[in-house]
């Protein structure tokens, strides 16, 4: 029902007692810009948190071989430990699907040139699932595929940096790119979100490298990621059962910490995640701190406002007023402005969030916000938290005797 | 019009009570206009309050128009006191952020008239109260006799069968006092019933009766000649 008679009593209430309204509409503007630029800010946070930890596939293990430190079953010390392509294939077919994607990798540092321009690149000799534990992204053309490792292809996948270095405002892809003296056909520019150090790289055919430098079957390391669903401990265990079984296989004694090294991502993985909640929890403590802050304030605004209005409640209900009416324009005149500061203290707060988010990167906050779901959220919290704040005081104004409220100066 | 008999009350202060009113017998006709006098802590308030169901009386019976006010529900209160009754009190009780106008269509609003109607019945009583040039004042923007006269509009808008006055001039001069009480004094003419609340003599002189209280009984009830307060205009 709308009853157009009690919103020109609301309007008017409001509007003739600027100062009670404003001072109430403040405290809840207020409370949301607070609540939106310290929570906005709380996620910048976050997602610095997040990027300095990059997006290569955080479930991967690199294993490196090294020299031996311990004599072992009559071999003596500081042998130098090589992988091969078997070992590739070993893990592979051992742990089948517990391992997600693996690559064997062969690492060289090239001079590359084309038409005279020449850097220095570090060349990576890689199997096309590599892509997927990089997490690179193609820009242009394709990346390194199975056809290519089969044929040996003499062809290369560039970074972005590459690109950018070598070749001014012209297409890369089915270009001949020399490196020390060998020349390759460029397929593809990836880039890497890691940034520029990541994206000056070189990928080529692992088959390719082997067959050019020394053609050999050779690796350098090994690198893979393991199931994404295996929990942190599984994960460590994991990393530990295939080091114990690349021991065994190369008669590494089981204490020797430099023959055979591994870095398991699940092991930052961890901290990583402890940090991540903990902030998360820091982000809770903040908003729901504002929040009732946010809800005393208007809580209290309301007390007194019904205080203030004791009189003229006794004077409406001297003119015949029922205590109904007196609740319902205490009521909406709370939650009309409740509603009008919130809103605007979102709009507010978000601006702020959106004018200033850019420069505060240098602080370590980067794209700060807040989701709107959030904002109008705890917009509706202090609204319903100020209409209960305002119906108990209403209700009991509007029940004392007209007699007392109209003595009350 | 109005029948109470053996009325008490009694207020709670602190552990004890306070026995205001013991045992009030007084009957009203229409078109009276009765002063109740008495000293402060006589009662006199305190049975105007009740009167107007702005309280509660303990014990006994009140008749209002044949209807018995008893037990109301606050909302079953709020009709009758917006029907039957029209306040007029020693500090005005206006409300502060609404002009004359709107001060006088307050009680048409809770009778649920449309905002014309209400508007056009308020202006007419202002007019007759003598306030039409400023009926789109606050009340901050009146002088006390202009004041209580916005009142008295607004407890006549709702054409109640009774009004009832606390202390009407208690907040006047002697010469707007006699204004206000000339005006009283015609509505009288007109056939309201009236009932004041007063310790003036001279005011309650110009009533038509006089009911005397003391220590919450009635100490005397007598007709008298009633003072014209025309004559001190």
């Amino acid at each position: 029902m709308f009853d157009i008679d009690l919103w020109r009593e609301i309007f008017q209430s409001i509007n003739k007692n600027r100062t009670r309204s404003l001072m109430s509409g403040f405290t809840v503007a207020f409370a949301i810009l607070l609540f939106a630029i310290l929570f906005g800010i709380a996620n910048g946070l976050k997602n610095t948190f997040k990027e300095a930890f990059g997006t290569d596939a955080n479930n991967s293990i690199m294993i490196f071989p090294g020299r031996t430190t311990k004599a072992y079953k009559g071999l003596q010390v500081g042998r130098q430990i090589q992988f091969k392509n078997e070992d590739r294939a070993l893990i592979k077919e051992k742990y089948g699907d517990k391992v997600q994607f693996i690559t064997s990798k062969v690492n060289k540092s090239v001079s590359a040139s084309y038409r005279g321009e020449k850097n220095n690149y570090e060349l990576r000799g890689v199997y096309p699932e590599f892509m997927f534990i990089e997490n690179n992204v193609v820009k242009s053309g394709r990346y390194i595929n199975q056809n290519d490792l089969d044929n040996k292809a003499k062809v290369v996948v560039i970074g972005k940096s590459v690109e950018d270095d070598l070749f001014f405002k012209e297409d890369p892809i089915g270009k001949y790119i020399n490196l020390s003296g060998i020349q390759y056909k460029i397929v593809g520019v990836f880039t890497d979100d890691e940034g520029d150090s990541e994206e000056s790289v070189i990928y080529m055919p692992i088959t390719t490298t082997q067959f050019v430098y020394g053609n050999n079957d050779f690796i350098d390391l090994l690198h893979l990621t393991y199931n994404p669903e295996m929990s942190n401990d599984q994960a460590l265990a994991f990393g530990n059962s295939i080091k114990k079984v690349l021991k065994d296989k190369f008669d590494v004694a089981r204490d020797d910490q430099r023959a055979i090294r591994m870095r398991n991502m699940a092991e930052g993985t961890k901290k990583v995640e402890l940090m991540t909640s903990s902030l998360t929890v820091i982000i809770l403590v903040i908003g729901f701190g504002t929040l009732i802050a946010g809800i005393v304030g208007i809580s209290n605004i309301m007390i007194f406002v019904v205080k203030e209005r004791t009189k003229e409640i006794g004077i409406r209900k001297a003119l015949g007023a029922t205590p109904r009416s007196i609740v319902s324009i205490i009521l909406i005149e709370s939650i009309i402005i409740t509603t009008i500061a919130g809103y605007i203290g979102l709009l507010i707060g978000v601006g702020v969030l959106e004018l200033v988010g850019p420069s505060l990167e240098v602080y370590f906050i980067k794209d700060p916000g807040v989701s709107n779901s959030l904002v109008v959220g705890a917009t509706l919290t202090l609204i319903v938290a100020g209409a209960i704040a305002g119906y108990l005081p209403a209700k009991k104004a509007s029940e004392i005797k007209p007699i007392i409220a109209l003595r009350n100066d | 019009m109005l029948k109470i008999s053996e009325l008490h009350k009694s207020y709670k202060i602190g552990d004890s009570s306070l026995h205001v009113l013991k045992g009030i017998d007084l009957s009203v006709e229409a078109g009276e206009m009765v002063a109740i006098m008495g000293s402060s802590g006589s009662g006199k308030s305190t049975l105007l309050n009740i009167i107007g169901m702005l309280d509660e009386a303990d014990e006994g019976e009140y008749i209002l128009d044949g209807l018995p006010i008893k037990n109301l529900t606050e909302k079953k209160a709020a009709v009758y006191r917006n029907k039957f009754l029209g306040f007029i009190f020693q500090s005005f009780n206006l409300i502060n952020y609404k002009n004359a106008l709107e001060n006088v269509a307050l009680p048409l609003y809770y009778q649920g008239l449309k905002r014309k109607e209400r508007l056009e019945k308020a202006a007419f009583h202002l007019e007759k109260v003598g306030l039409s040039a400023w009926a789109h004042h606050l009340p901050k923007e009146l002088s006390g006799g202009q004041k209580q006269r916005v009142a008295i509009a607004r407890a006549l808008a709702a054409n109640p069968k009774l009004l009832l006055a606390d202390e009407p001039t208690g907040a006047l001069d002697t010469k707007t006092s006699h204004e206000i009480m000339a005006f009283i004094q015609h509505l009288n003419d007109e056939g309201k019933t009236i009932l004041m609340v007063t310790h003036e003599e001279d005011i309650a002189n110009m009533c038509k009766r006089i009911v005397r209280l003391r220590d919450g009984i009635i100490l005397e009830d007598t007709i008298v000649n009633q003072v014209r307060a025309e004559q001190y205009v």
